[in-house]
């Protein structure tokens, strides 16, 4: 960890901690609305980074993040409205279970040679059949939702995770720090070499004495299980769950937007991506609003036309452009 | 001498095409073992099935005393073979370093040793330099110097190359020379299939010569180019 703070360069430290000064003093002059918008570009970095893992670095594309999301929801949500379990503890048995549906997916396509566009097919379809399963699940409300109550004693606690917007900002910008320290000390570490390799060469990187179906299965482990505590995040920062709405593939593009657009196997893709687009999309909402238009799917078409810009653009995303406009890609040796 | 390398009457059979008939050889410990032969012989159906890329129909290869005929790439890898392919294959995206550093993560469990060795082995082999460029940005003779060096970071008992020599210039071909037969002298064991005779006199102990999958011929340098079913087959005859 500290060996990659000693790697950047003198602008770049400094820029880190401008901008994690201004992030953590940003809510005494942000209103609510804006304040909104900056736990979802945190929440998103966070979820990107999470993706990143597995696509970015082991080159594993999932097209079905939905799922880790929707049962790390889930899971902690009805642990607490049916067994009165806190999310600090339901987060626990909701990584779990996301990392076993990570490794099932994972272990069916990689162990059956399932690759490429063929296996982001099969996490797409996990995530639909998961969805259908939840939309008949009675004891989660099924299609009709599962609720937390915002009025039930306890409830605005923050150590059942509900208050105000100030408790939500700070844990979606702990989590977004923290995944891409994590990021970064992976990327250096033997496993993210393995990833690596995996990523440019399977071929190669069995030559070079690497197993590649468990370093493929440790980033589906890693990736799955971040993915559910963002999971639970979302479960109590939005406080009502539908089948169709967390299990949607919609969901799952929403995840892998950011750090596409701001590099794909890149440690600040994710947050870069998410600092750009989030606002973006907040915007065009609030827009649309405004001019009393009301188009379903406006912002599915603007993620489309960001995503075309940016790839014709700077096909490896804004973040290494970026870095060598403030001169931050070359590391002291 | 001890055999390091024992292959015992493989065959690889695609769609009936015999690629590879009951082919047998040892390599002993401390030599440099040369294959060759015409384009299509089954050199590198033999060489894939050494280093676990494909299984061999039957027959039975044992390397340091274990099975490994039936083990994955990566298994065999990690008992001490490392290889290179003749369609260099580098990690493109990644600087020679990290290139390096990831065939020196199989010997080491920390990055920084992994980095120590890299530098050592990239040294070795003239690309200390190039260390921080894209792998996919090197020309073609110095991604063939990247192959063996990410092989040789491995820390391999027994060096498979296949065809490293080929596109190279003569020149280039004298030094990679140069850097194997230190190596040997080193104690490396060296399995190459070459079509550079330059390179294969240079450096051979022994010589396999296979013919439409089958060994024809096998001994020392001498003996193998003087044969004349190997003349035939495959030098021609102006060579002599």
């Amino acid at each position: 960890m500290i060996d990659i703070w000693h790697r950047l360069p003198m602008r770049g430290k400094m820029l880190c901690l401008a901008a994690l000064a201004a992030a953590i003093a940003a809510p005494l002059v942000a209103d609510r609305y804006l304040l909104s918008v900056l736990i979802l570009v945190f929440y998103f970095a966070y979820l990107g980074q999470a993706w990143n893992l597995l696509m970015g670095f082991a080159g594993q594309l999932s097209l079905g993040h939905a799922l880790y999301l929707g049962l790390g929801a889930y899971t902690a949500t009805a642990l607490w409205t049916l067994f009165g379990i806190g999310p600090w503890i339901g987060v626990f048995i909701a990584i779990p279970v996301a990392a076993a549906a990570g490794m099932i997916v994972g272990w069916l396509g990689w162990r059956f040679a399932i690759e490429g566009v063929y296996f982001a097919l099969l996490t797409i379809a996990f995530a639909e059949f998961t969805r259908i399963g939840f939309d008949h699940l009675q004891i989660t409300g099924a299609s009709a939702g599962l609720f937390l109550s915002v009025n039930s004693p306890g409830s605005d606690k923050w150590w059942n995770l509900g208050g105000g917007p100030l408790l939500y900002y700070y844990l979606a910008l702990i989590l977004a720090v923290a995944a891409t320290l994590l990021v970064a000390w992976l990327r250096r570490s033997p496993l993210g070499y393995r990833w690596l390799a995996v990523r440019e060469d399977p071929e190669a990187a069995r030559a070079a004495g690497i197993d590649i179906f468990r370093a493929k299965m440790i980033a589906m482990l890693i990736s799955a299980s971040m993915t559910a505590v963002g999971g639970v995040f979302y479960g109590f920062y939005y406080r009502n769950l539908f089948p169709s709405q967390v299990f949607d593939i919609g969901r799952s593009i929403e995840i892998i937007m950011a750090p596409i657009i701001g590099g794909l196997g890149t440690v600040f893709g994710p947050l870069v991506g998410a600092i750009l687009l989030t606002p973006l999309g907040e915007s065009l909402t609030a827009l649309m609003q405004h001019f009393g238009v009301n188009t379903p799917g406006a912002k599915s078409i603007f993620y489309g036309l960001t995503l075309m810009v940016i790839i014709t653009l700077q096909p490896s995303g804004v973040w290494p452009w970026l870095a060598r406009k403030l001169g931050l890609d070359r590391p002291r040796t | 001498m001890t055999a390091l390398l024992s292959i015992n009457g493989i065959s690889k059979r695609f769609r009936g095409l015999a690629a590879v008939s009951r082919v047998s050889f040892d390599v002993s410990q401390g030599e440099i073992f040369a294959v060759i032969g015409p384009n299509g012989a089954g050199k590198t159906t033999l060489f894939n099935m050494i280093a676990g890329a494909i299984p061999p129909d039957e027959g039975t290869i044992t390397f340091a005393g274990t099975r490994t005929d039936g083990l994955r790439s990566d298994q065999i890898a990690r008992l001490g073979v490392g290889r290179t392919f003749q369609l260099v294959r580098p990690f493109p995206a990644l600087t020679v370093e990290d290139n390096v550093i990831i065939g020196a993560l199989m010997q080491t469990k920390t990055v920084r040793d992994a980095e120590t060795i890299a530098r050592d082995t990239l040294a070795r082999l003239d690309l200390f330099d190039k260390r921080t460029q894209i792998a996919s940005s090197l020309t073609l003779p110095d991604r063939k110097r990247l192959e063996v060096a990410r092989a040789l970071a491995t820390g391999p008992k027994l060096l498979l190359l296949d065809e490293v020599m080929a596109g190279l210039r003569p020149t280039e071909t004298d030094r990679i020379v140069a850097t194997l037969r230190d190596l040997n002298r080193d104690g490396l064991t060296i399995l190459l299939i070459e079509h550079v005779m330059r390179a294969v006199t240079a450096l051979a102990s022994r010589i396999l010569v296979l013919h439409h999958g089958a060994a024809i011929a096998e001994g020392n340098p001498e003996q193998v180019l003087r044969d004349p079913a190997v003349v035939e087959s495959y030098l021609g005859a102006e060579s002599l």
